[in-house]
């Protein structure tokens, strides 16, 4: 079993009652894609999107996410957080991968209240987690719950605001 | 009049490397707890020159983007220019002509070289030996030419258009590059490996200094001759083909010894791995126009976007979120220096203070790509 398949039995197992696997929609409207869809696993089209499968998960399941990943192998390459201002959503994107030929990326989003952003912290799995979500914190104001330093990493100690929130006027 | 310091023996105390010092090569801060010359922990600190690009993205159109993209990393800029056009190139489904993809590789790998001899010359420059960095500046400087005469620029290059590049390069360029390959190579073995490579105090310095371990490397996301100094054999450019790297027969350098001794091979054997690229480019470099159709206004469809490139420090993301209008919705730069550096903490407790500065020196810092 290559390691795609593999991964993608062991994410779909996390959302046993939803654990159809999703075929890719295809978006017309542009708007459907970006649109919260059913938790589970998605397989996309890698040559289109960059990435292998796209897991839409809960909040509470980033960490069970992050540690089926560390056990196959993966890495966390980077955490993203996208502020959907309209739908009153954050939403936080970890992209994870490979260092060997079998290459495998693996997007895992994961949408969040604007108005009081908290999720669990992965540094317990990985410790890449700690700058990227210190990172995460200084741009959105994201609350990594038992993160061991969640402080500023790019903008100074003393910041008050979260500049890549839409409505961040400098 | 001074007073003495009297430290107990088991007190520690705090010693503030940078924000600006000669060593870390830029505004980094390392705030380092200290028991004597060892150290017990060391924290870097960031974001002395944090432009927030990412904000810049969402503010402009997509190809008002580019110039900042040779502003992160400037030594290595035009693989950052190849990074945005590709990810963008995804998303809108630009096709770019054979010749275009060609000559981007061929730029992009001479600015690697031009990287890893400025890397090599700061680095010895910082072990405390200066005449290297004559020779690499010397070398550094025809390639610097080279890439003015196409580009226009000298370091932060914006050459590259989504569907192509903005200029041909011309028979100039092309004998100058043949020029170079085979001055590079005259030069290498006596003036970089001889003088310096087999140079006791450079081995005494950098070997087994500075152990990365090949997990630690998966833990911290390390890339780039970093995690190939560490026995991984992971090179974007190989694992996860893009532009034309599939048409060239060339080697990735894994060295399995960890320390800054292995980063420092990884680096040299990858200058003749570039030269390698580019002769069987420019061996081959096909005829025809250097830009492809592309509509001047760009409005790719909403959806999630990857794209990583191999740059001299490892490998450059961007994950691009369209909502199908004419600015990037959210534009996340993942680079390469921000993961390998998140690293040092860790490696460096426990180490002389002199030894972190050399395996630091092997990591190949460039700030201004850390801060974005």
């Amino acid at each position: 079993m290559d390691i795609l398949e593999e991964t993608r039995v062991r994410l779909a197992e996390l959302f046993s009652e939803t654990s159809t696997v999703e075929t890719p929609v295809a978006d017309e409207t542009g708007q459907e894609e970006v649109a919260p869809r059913k938790p589970g696993v998605m397989v996309l089209d890698s040559a289109r999107t960059g990435a292998h499968l796209d897991v839409l998960c809960s909040p509470d399941q980033v960490v069970d996410v992050a540690q089926i990943m560390d056990g196959n192998g993966f890495f966390l390459e980077a955490i993203s957080g996208v502020d959907w201002i309209d739908k009153q959503q954050l939403e936080v994107i970890y992209d994870y991968t490979r260092q060997d030929e079998q290459n495998c990326r693996v997007m895992t989003r994961t949408f969040i209240s604007r108005t009081e952003p908290a999720l669990p912290t992965l540094t317990g799995v990985f410790p890449a987690a700690d700058w990227h979500e210190r990172e995460t914190f200084d741009f959105y104001g994201v609350h990594f719950q038992n993160h061991p330093n969640l402080i500023r990493i790019l903008l100074p100690e003393d910041a008050d605001f979260h500049p890549l929130l839409k409505d961040f006027m400098p | 009049m001074t007073v003495p310091v009297n430290l107990r023996h088991d007190e520690t105390f705090v010693l503030n490397l940078g924000p600006q010092h000669p060593a870390t090569h830029g505004v980094l801060r390392v705030k380092l707890t200290m028991d004597g010359e060892y150290i017990v922990k060391a924290e870097p600190v960031l974001g002395y020159v944090h432009r927030m690009h990412e904000k810049m993205a969402e503010a402009g159109t997509f190809a008002q983007f580019m110039p900042n993209t040779a502003r992160m990393d400037y030594l290595h800029a035009l693989a950052f220019n190849h990074g945005w056009a590709l990810v963008v190139e995804k998303a809108a489904g630009i096709e770019v002509p054979e010749r275009a993809e060609y000559i981007r590789v061929i730029t992009v790998e001479l600015n690697r070289i031009a990287s890893h001899l400025l890397w090599w010359a700061a680095f010895l420059l910082d072990l405390g030996g200066f005449t290297p960095l004559l020779y690499a500046f010397d070398d550094r400087e025809k390639i610097i030419d080279l890439l003015e005469r196409v580009t226009g620029s000298r370091l932060t290059y914006c050459y590259m258009r989504f569907g192509g590049v903005c200029n041909d390069i011309d028979d100039e360029f092309i004998s100058g590059t043949r020029a170079f390959i085979k001055r590079l190579r005259s030069r290498m073995p006596r003036l970089y490996h001889d003088l310096v490579t087999h140079n006791i105090i450079l081995i005494k310095r950098i070997k087994d200094i500075g152990i990365v371990s090949k997990e630690q490397c998966r833990r911290y996301g390390a890339t780039g001759p970093v995690c190939r100094g560490s026995g991984i054999n992971y090179d974007i450019r190989k694992n996860e083909p893009y532009s034309v790297y599939p048409e060239f027969d060339f080697d990735v350098p894994v060295f399995d010894e960890c320390d800054s001794m292995a980063r420092y091979m990884v680096r040299m054997h990858e200058m003749e791995q570039s030269l390698r690229i580019i002769e069987q480019a420019l061996d081959k470099l096909p005829d025809g126009p250097v830009m492809g159709k592309a509509p001047k206004m760009l409005k790719p469809e909403a959806g999630y976007y990857y794209s990583a490139v191999e740059t001299a420090r490892g490998s450059f993301g961007h994950r691009l979120v369209c909502d199908g209008g004419k600015n990037p919705y959210k534009v996340k730069l993942r680079s390469p220096t921000f993961s390998n550096l998140s690293l040092f903490g860790e490696v460096a407790e426990g180490m002389l203070l002199a030894d972190a500065l050399a395996f630091m020196g092997s990591l190949d810092l460039v700030i201004p790509e850390i801060d974005r």
